[in-house]
């Protein structure tokens, strides 16, 4: 089946079988490898991408159900002007170790910060409740959300020091 | 993991998925979100020749209120609800369970309708629409009916939906009186199915007596249960301690769940018993 999609805002086509995965179509038609598959059954996060700006796990969404859709993943996130204000976070709060998990958690966030640009801790882990992270123990990238949400909203950004708890 | 071949259509009309699904029986499924049913596929504990997308339809994603009804539209998402205005004012139910159904991204695609029609007791939904005593509309080519969500759950993952047919809308009716309800399951980590879950939908007159109680429980019975024992208890008393007892202790005994990861039968009527007196407290309180 022929299916058109904007990935980061290029058109794209492509002929998958009703039965391709969005993550394997993004993956492997496309070369965008920045999406991760970590479990494969919509528990871990690692596979989430944007679609027309909402977030989901691509590993449990069909490839021909966002036909004409809006596909943001990892790789769109830099831009002419630099970092995004997430990925910036994300390098100045340390807030990854291995960093497989990482594009899954900056896009969650990206969607999280676009309805509440201003979380608080509670609903910034309520907000990250589906992505799995097995390094840092969660701490530093809600630093990282915070310090993006600051950014975004052109507020105080918050110290990056290293908070020992 | 990936599903064994299927067809796929995507009709952009309700009238084309409806003969569709006549003409293919039962080798096909309807896709909603996908979020139950594309893992069993991934699986293989599901293998249908054919998927019905009913995505592209418009007019099925709505919350709005009708006459003595809060309606639902079936392919209304989890996080639609999460986000309603109406639901906030009158039903925090929906918020209580939303925040607990999955993850945030699950819920920007699972939709309330396939959250029923999926036809699984460890889903949420069934126990909150027989606490507010739902009907549920079903519709085949030729006509649409009503069902009650007390007829609607006849067994492991079948459904009052008949081959040919697609559920579109949930009703509740509006309460008289003052009212309030609750939910809250125990699960083990965010995005488990439920040890066991509790919802209470229930009316007070003006002297603080009940006049109408729903009870449903999650995940603790062969099909999701109304905890009839448990709201007769209650009707006609003003929730005094006593009450409350007897409600919690009818709904541990009348159930029957099954020994599984989640716990033993002892432990999980125990944790019946202690969610059932919780919400009807804090039903009580929502309700005054």
């Amino acid at each position: 089946m022929e299916i058109k999609i904007k990935l980061n805002g290029t058109e794209m086509t492509a002929d998958v079988e009703p039965r391709t995965l969005l993550v394997h179509l993004i993956r492997e038609k496309f070369s965008s490898t920045g999406t991760h598959i970590g479990c494969d059954t919509s528990s871990c996060g690692a596979c989430t991408i944007l679609i027309d700006g909402k977030s989901a796990k691509s590993c449990t969404i069909l490839a021909v159900q966002v036909n004409g859709k809006e596909i943001s993943t990892v790789e769109g996130l830099l831009t002419a002007e630099g970092l995004h204000p997430i990925q910036e976070g994300f390098k100045e709060n340390h807030a990854l170790h291995c960093g497989f998990c990482t594009p899954g958690m900056m896009m969650r966030a990206v969607e999280l910060l676009e309805k509440n640009p201003n979380p608080s801790e509670d609903e910034i882990r309520w907000g990250i409740s589906g992505n799995l992270c097995r390094c840092t123990g969660y701490n530093n990238i809600v630093s990282a959300i915070k310090y993006a949400s600051a950014k975004i909203r052109g507020a105080e950004l918050p110290s990056t020091e290293p908070k020992f708890v | 993991m990936i599903p064994s071949s299927f067809e796929y259509s995507a009709p952009s009309t309700l009238d084309e998925a409806l003969k569709m699904l006549n003409e293919l029986g039962d080798e096909a499924k309807i896709l909603a979100g996908g979020h139950s049913l594309i893992p069993m596929m991934k699986l293989r504990f599901a293998e249908p020749e054919h998927l019905v997308d009913i995505n592209n339809i418009p007019g099925l994603s709505y919350v709005k209120e009708e006459g003595e009804y809060l309606i639902i539209g079936a392919m209304t998402r989890e996080v639609e609800l999460e986000e309603s205005d109406i639901v906030a004012a009158k039903f925090p139910i929906f918020l209580d369970a939303a925040k607990l159904i999955a993850d945030p991204q699950v819920r920007n695609w699972g939709t309330i309708g396939g959250n029923l029609a999926h036809g699984d007791v460890a889903n949420d939904h069934p126990a909150v629409m027989i606490a507010l005593d739902a009907e549920v509309e079903i519709t085949g080519q030729n006509e649409s009916r009503w069902v009650s969500i007390n007829e609607f759950f006849m067994g492991f993952y079948t459904t009052a939906v008949q081959e040919g047919e697609i559920l579109t809308a949930i009703r509740i009716p509006n309460a008289s009186g003052k009212n309030g309800n609750s939910y809250h399951k125990n699960e083990r980590k965010v995005g488990d199915y439920a040890t066991a879950g509790v919802a209470v939908n229930i009316t007070l007159d003006d002297s603080g007596t009940c006049t109408a109680v729903g009870i449903g429980l999650t995940n603790v019975n062969p099909t999701p249960l109304k905890a009839e024992r448990s709201e007769q208890a209650l009707i006609g008393t003003k929730l005094d301690d006593a009450a409350i007892a007897n409600a919690a202790q009818y709904a541990s005994e009348d159930c029957k769940p099954s020994d599984d990861l989640r716990g033993s039968v002892d432990y999980k009527r125990r944790i019946v018993k202690t969610l059932t007196k919780r919400m009807i407290i804090k039903a009580m309180e929502r309700a005054n």
